[in-house]
């Protein structure tokens, strides 16, 4: 019994030691800060995709997303789809797709802007959300941003949050941003700002894996099913080993 | 060790208890398990999609017509039927096999003489029930080449399956039952929906 | 009511015994299960065997059904993985299983193999049975990098661009080989389709096969023990080793609760934490494959960073690949490696046991700094934790048969 308490405290420790090594790595650059996303918020990411197709899909496809899943999984109904979040002749089954052309995109942007449909997978949301916090004006005058520098893509809410300015401090003798400062405010105060990018950002989350939610929900019951088969194999394999000890 | 081999003290009655248990318990999972891979065969979001309702529109067509479109890869017929054809229909009742279409696949809604929710208008799925070719429509000054006593309706190039101008199978042909009739509805006067019952309009 | 039951339990037999004159099923079943005897003492270590057998047939399966819905092109291949994600009816499930597997499949591949440097298993006479299951193992490198290159995300390419580059290194025919690899100039459609089906047919066969010796080459001599004996050479009155026990009813009972165990942490992984926080679903590859840009960061999953530490630890590009193969290599040799008289390593001294951790810990101290950015502290210590792992093999060689032992019991202790 002790030798495999000792194997098992190593083998705990092993992966102790692995897991937190990871998540040390996912920790990233030193503006991101936390979302506070929360998957289950469903009436967060019913405002987000207003949002989306508000200010996003204009230039940004989500094209492994169909409108009637979307209908589907943020529990609207496909009228309420087809009236408030498809401004195209798109039918209800189709996919978030955008008219403009990805050359012309590269030709207006420098770059053609990213499908979205996996955006919060690679990036993360805790950075998208970031992100979206993140634009301001710099010297030259034009939009700048602290994740993602030189950033092709302009601030599409800038009405909402108003204009930052950096704030400068020096560091061995470099110039780096310290913060951002409001220099000119946009619609919404800060917080409300905060509001509506956390939507916008769940909204993005549930588009990166819209089986999210019921992965979880089937899995609690897959879970307790094993639970109780683990159970009874134990059960079974007592009975039988008892000939042995 | 017992008579049945097993040792001494044994309780077989609990032992037969928690195999029979566990292996009930255990075939029940992998019956669960097995559900998503049995439906992963069904037709994808994609192909849910692509097989969405199509609108035709109908405006264009003349009594005596027919005119095709595709819907879920089957090639859906839209007959525009003469007052003479439709008055026709009842006389040749005695040559089918299943006049009253009991056996054949309809919905409730086209399951009359006409088979058809306006009398006009025949929306047939147009492969023939024997082995899927697709008949031609012939109509009865139109026989097929080789067919005399000719009442009118569709007629099977692959083995000479032969219906009326209600999709209705004759006897003594291979295909087994009248032409089937997809689910579909009236948007208005003009216009059709295939693949909706009228009950799914919105 | 006894009548018919009887009556049934008669043509049951009836049936049993036709067929049996025909195929030898229940002397099948009496050869590997009732009368195949193990030693009783077996411990926590010996599930990994089974465990390794269960996911191979999970993988399988699950990959089947991913190649109903997979598009090996470079054009579908990314769209088509989301495809299953998304539009496939309880298709993130079997890709999910299949990504999931895949890691789970080192993780107890790993296991097993520790239990035999643990207790002496890959020792006389059972140097082919390791051998065999290097092979496996080799082959499941293999297996997994091909495998991994089939999403088409950014991992995929610029991992399969790094990995085919490491053939470059070798002295003349090094270039011409990874164009024959690639199949063309840069990694395309073609590498992709290739790798496809080496994938999909090609290597599961192999690996089938290579099972199928490696469980033959185990029945041959049974299982060795935590204790490292061999119950063969104590036999009863009836002929069957008195420290064994049916491999059936005991361990076949035991064993499906050691996968009942196994699925409930695999099935909590594959419902709550798939990504495994980038380690099993790396975030890159949520990126379509694009030849114009490199990822900042490129590194393989986390089961081949040990070797790639290796590879990263030796300034020059030759030497480098030379000491990552020959890191996978000298494991073939460990039957002979070691020269202990005794084979667990309960009645091993102290010496081994620092040996072999220092071993393990070097081995999970290279996976880790394989993910790592790479810093120039950490080149260093990745070069010296690569020498304290060559450093085992050397030590144990020249060691082992100095090392003191203690007395070996004649029976299984329990």
């Amino acid at each position: 019994m002790r030798r495999s308490r000792l194997t098992f405290a190593a083998l705990a420790a092993t992966a102790a030691l692995v897991f937190s090594h990871v998540a040390l790595a996912a920790g990233g650059g030193g503006y991101v800060e936390h979302s506070g996303v929360n998957t289950r918020d469903v009436a967060a990411a019913q405002r987000g995709a207003k949002i989306f197709v508000n200010y996003c899909l204009s230039c940004h496809s989500a094209s492994y997303m169909r409108y009637n899943r979307l209908a589907e999984d943020l529990g609207l109904s496909e009228e309420m789809v087809m009236q408030n979040l498809m401004f195209s002749d798109a039918k209800i089954g189709d996919t978030m797709d955008i008219a403009m052309p990805a050359a012309k995109a590269e030709e207006w942007f420098g770059k053609a802007p990213p499908d979205l449909s996996l955006i919060a997978r690679s990036r993360g949301v805790d950075w998208l959300y970031s992100y979206m916090k993140g634009f301001y004006r710099d010297e030259t005058g034009g939009w700048n941003n602290l994740l993602l520098p030189n950033a092709a893509m302009p601030h599409v809410l800038w009405q909402l949050q108003g204009i930052q300015e950096p704030l400068y401090h020096t560091v061995h003798g470099e110039d780096v941003i310290e913060k951002l400062v409001l220099v000119e405010p946009g619609e919404q105060t800060e917080d409300e700002y905060a509001h509506t990018v956390r939507d916008l950002v769940t909204f993005l989350d549930y588009l990166s894996e819209p089986s999210k939610l019921k992965r979880k929900s089937v899995g609690i019951w897959v879970m307790l099913f094993l639970a109780f088969f683990a159970f009874l194999t134990y059960l079974l394999k007592a009975e039988y080993w008892r000939d042995v000890h | 060790m017992s008579s049945d081999g097993s040792p001494e003290g044994v309780n077989n009655g609990r032992r037969r208890f928690l195999v029979a248990t566990t292996s009930a318990v255990g075939a029940v999972g992998a019956g669960a398990a097995a559900v998503p891979f049995v439906k992963s065969w069904n037709p994808s979001a994609k192909a849910q999609a692509v097989g969405a309702p199509v609108e035709v529109s109908v405006r264009e067509l003349e009594p005596g017509q027919l005119m095709k479109v595709q819907w879920r890869g089957q090639t859906i017929g839209i007959l525009r039927r003469t007052e003479q054809e439709i008055s026709d229909l009842p006389l040749v009742d005695g040559e089918l096999r299943d006049p009253d279409s009991a056996e054949s696949i309809q919905p409730e809604y086209a399951q009359n003489e006409v088979r058809s929710i306006r009398d006009e208008y025949l929306v047939v799925n147009m492969h023939c029930t024997h082995l899927g070719c697709v008949p031609a429509l012939n109509n009865k000054s139109n026989p097929p080449p080789g067919v005399d006593d000719w009442e009118g309706g569709f007629y099977c190039p692959c083995h000479k399956s032969r219906f009326d101008m209600a999709g209705r199978v004759y006897k003594g042909v291979p295909a087994p039952t009248n032409l089937t009739i997809p689910p579909y509805a009236f948007v208005d006067d003009e216009t059709v929906l295939i693949g909706v019952d009228p009950e799914g309009l919105a | 009511m006894a009548k018919p039951a009887s009556n049934f339990s008669r043509r049951m037999n009836d049936l049993g015994n036709w067929i049996d004159q025909r195929l030898p099923v229940s002397a099948f079943w009496k050869a590997t299960m009732t009368g195949y005897y193990a030693p009783k003492n077996f411990n926590f270590w010996y599930y990994l065997g089974s465990l390794a057998l269960l996911v191979l047939v999970m993988q399988i399966l699950t990959g089947i059904f991913l190649t109903m819905h997979y598009k090996p092109s470079a054009a579908e291949a990314f769209a088509s993985v989301e495809y299953i994600m998304r539009d496939v009816e309880w298709g993130w499930l079997i890709r999910y299983m299949h990504s999931t597997g895949a890691s789970f499949f080192f993780i107890v591949v790993y296991l097993h193999m520790f239990r035999s440097l643990l207790y002496g298993s890959h020792r006389a006479p059972r140097e082919l049975l390791w051998v065999f299951g290097m092979l496996i193992y080799l082959c499941l490198m293999a297996e997994a990098f091909f495998g991994y290159v089939l999403p088409w995300g950014q991992m995929s390419y610029w991992g399969a661009q790094v990995i085919i580059n490491l053939f470059g290194a070798i002295p003349v025919i090094g270039e011409p080989l990874t164009e024959w690899i690639r199949g063309d100039y840069f990694i395309s459609d073609a590498t992709l389709n290739r790798f496809f089906a080496l994938h999909v047919i090609a290597l599961p066969l192999l690996l089938l096969g290579l099972v199928l010796l490696h469980l033959v080459a185990l029945r041959e001599n049974g299982s060795n023990n935590p204790d490292g004996i061999e119950i063969k050479k104590n036999k009863g009155e009836d002929g069957n080793p008195v420290d064994g026990i049916p491999f059936h009813p005991y361990y076949t009972v035991k064993d499906i609760f050691g996968v009942a165990m196994f699925l409930l942490i695999f099935a909590f992984v594959i419902f709550f934490w798939p990504e495994a926080g980038g380690l099993f679903l790396e975030h890159d590859n949520f990126v379509p494959a694009d030849p114009l840009v490199t990822p900042e960061h490129i590194k393989p999953v986390w089961y081949f960073t040990p070797y790639y530490a290796i590879l990263k630890a030796v300034p020059d590009k030759l030497m480098g690949v030379i000491l990552m193969g020959l890191a996978v290599v000298i494991l073939f040799f460990l039957p002979w490696l070691d020269r202990s008289p005794v084979k667990s390593i309960r009645y091993k001294g102290i010496g081994y046991k620092l040996l072999l951790a220092m071993f393990a810990i070097a081995f999970v101290r290279l996976g880790m700094l394989g993910m790592a950015e790479g810093t120039p502290a950490q080149t260093i210590e990745m070069r010296v934790w690569t020498f304290v792992y060559f450093g085992f093999f050397v030590l144990l060689f020249f060691l082992s048969p100095k090392m003191k032992t203690k007395p070996v019991p004649e029976r299984l202790t329990h």
